[in-house]
């Protein structure tokens, strides 16, 4: 199917927009957009992280999610405590795939649930005092924590109860950090107000644990990974290529990370921001108080990772600026060989993204590579600064949608046809019921890393298997596998 | 007043960004930019105008200043 134009994409637009009652229409009408490269700013196209329009199927999580689930979890020798009921950290639990290294249970607790069970009485009398004694049940059953921290559901928020009292008690008691993190689900419109509110945790309560201490040796050319929450691998992926260029990855933030590296953050050259949306508070904060600037940078496929290492390289001396050159080279016979095998299985499919804070914008040169097109793309909770940096990524006339619906995301695949979809669990069973190729682009569908050069090679593989799968010829009935098919799906919208 | 984060960017342009409204900008003019006194007006290439208090030296960038919003700029 042709490339719609920019007339087409608008008309689908208001299309898709026709079957809301007038307030919601004029409300969703602000998220959708056709791209349109020469705008230099995305406030004058599209609105974002606003709240959820009652009634519709949003994807977002809340901010406990953001919090406990993406920033804090993958701390792996920390005890994060959901706080609160018991489902909100049991129906996540172990469910994003930070991979670490260690022995779950003994010293590091990544995929456990650790909750505080409200019962009845607890919201009545308030959660304090149980509270208090779990910190000390923690350190009698897994002394090997290297701290706690406290994450608020819901209900700590509503009954009032003083969490930041029980964690400076704890603290001096236990002689570890304990950090209370105020991410009460119903704060904010998305998980990403809960992102925010975890870095704040860090800096208040973590970053300057080690100021004014000096033992720890410094290179030049100490960095620290923010922002990569190792999916599958990812940052072991990122963080080869880093060190083999010469670089000292002091930190990772946080996939497999410690709270040690945490603390010794504030002392390195220079912050690597690889998702933005969840941790650029963070480096913006690192920069104002340590002067310690940071950049964002692209691990996914060949030309944005060259791209990226070469951009890292120009902020250090000629022994780094030559170790990325020789990086660069050195897989470049490995990745040739992968663009060689799987462009031509995969040249001009066209593709609709739709995931969280990051990958929207980050994942399109990857395809690219591989011959392949956006014709889509969305962000669950960006912000306005994200789609900032996606109008020059994506091409003229491609659909945008921020905090798309259920019914709208349905309706422009329908229309658009796109030849696979990335996006969430939530989306894949609706469209490969559709007859649609899918990936899951949050957890690389139980596959990965994708970030890397070796992360590429998995990510074509993985395409490739998806797309050209047999399967697909066998979904669709016999009467509508001619060329009439498309039509007669859309129209039975 | 919103609480302004000020940064130089490579070009040593003064970067503007505003943490509330996720707004990063670049600033086209400062009213008062010499070694003795900085601030003043500030016009964003957006269109919109901010005003720091002036003060007597250059700030030690980056820095958090607080900011009165002048006009809209839509
Ligand atoms: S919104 Fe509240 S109750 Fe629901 S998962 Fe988040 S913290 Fe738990």
């Amino acid at each position: 199917m042709a490339a719609l134009t920019k007339e087409e994409t608008e008309a689908l637009i208001q299309e898709v927009l026709e079957v809301y009652p007038e307030q919601a229409r004029k409300d969703r009408a602000k998220h959708l957009a056709v791209n349109d490269q020469s705008l230099e700013k995305s406030n004058k196209c599209i609105t974002s992280n606003r709240k959820s329009q009652p009634g519709v199927m949003t994807i977002r999580g809340c901010a406990y999610a953001g919090s406990k689930g993406v920033v804090w979890g993958p701390i792996k020798d920390m005890i994060h405590i959901s706080h609160g009921p018991v489902g909100c950290g049991q129906y996540s639990r172990a469910g994003r795939r930070n991979y670490y290294v260690g022995t779950t249970g003994v010293n590091t607790f990544g995929t456990m649930n650790f909750t505080s069970d409200f019962q009845e009485k607890d919201i009545v009398f308030g959660g304090d005092k149980k509270l208090a004694k779990i910190m000390h049940e923690i350190e009698e059953l897994f002394p090997l924590n290297k701290g706690i921290s406290i994450q608020s559901e819901c209900p700590i928020g509503l009954i009032g109860d003083d969490i930041e009292a029980v964690a400076k008690k704890a603290n001096k008691e236990i002689n570890k950090p304990v950090v209370p993190v105020r991410c009460e689900g119903f704060r904010g419109v998305s998980q990403s107000l809960g992102h925010h509110i975890a870095n704040d945790a860090i800096r208040d309560w973590v970053l300057e644990n080690r100021d004014g201490d000096d033992t720890f040796p410094t290179t030049p050319y100490d960095v620290a990974v923010i922002g990569d929450y190792n999916i599958g691998g990812d940052a072991w992926a990122s963080r080869t290529l880093l060190e083999e260029m010469g670089l000292r990855v002091v930190a990772q933030w946080s996939g497999d990370g410690t709270i040690a590296e945490m603390e010794k953050t504030p002392k390195v050259k220079l912050n690597l921001i690889h998702c933005y949306r969840s941790m650029n508070y963070i480096a913006r904060h690192m920069e104002e108080k340590y002067k310690i600037p940071w950049i964002e940078y692209n691990f996914f496929g060949p030309t944005k990772i060259a791209e990226s290492l070469r951009k890292i390289a120009a902020l250090f001396d000629e022994t780094i600026q030559a170790g990325a050159e020789k990086v660069i080279a050195k897989y470049q016979a490995e990745y040739d060989a992968v663009i060689a095998k799987y462009k031509p299985r995969l040249q001009g499919k066209r593709v609709m993204l739709y995931v969280g804070g990051l990958r929207p914008r980050h994942v399109i040169g990857a395809y690219e590579d591989l011959g392949m097109e956006v014709v889509g793309t969305g962000y669950e909770f960006g912000h306005n600064d994200d789609y900032d940096r996606t109008i020059k990524e994506m091409g003229n006339a491609t659909l945008i949608y921020d905090d798309v619906t259920g019914y709208e995301f349905e309706e422009f695949v329908k229309k658009v046809q796109p030849d696979l979809i990335g996006s969430g669990i939530k989306e894949k069973y609706i469209f490969q019921k559709m007859g649609i190729p899918f990936r899951q682009m949050h957890s690389w569908d139980y596959s990965g890393p994708y970030h890397g050069y070796d992360g590429f090679a998995i990510f074509a593989r993985d395409m490739d298997m998806t797309l050209n799968n047999p399967c697909w010829k066998q979904v669709k009935v016999p009467w509508k596998t001619d060329g009439s098919s498309k039509v007669a799906v859309a129209a039975s919208a | 007043m919103p609480s302004v984060m000020l940064k130089k960017n490579a070009e040593g342009k003064l970067v503007f960004y505003v943490p509330k409204k996720d707004l990063e900008e670049v600033a086209e003019s400062i009213e008062f930019d010499t070694p003795d006194k900085w601030g003043g007006e500030v016009l964003l290439s957006d269109g919109s105008k901010y005003y720091f208090d002036p003060v007597n030296a250059q700030p030690d960038f980056p820095v958090t200043l607080r900011a009165k919003r002048l006009d809209s700029g839509e």
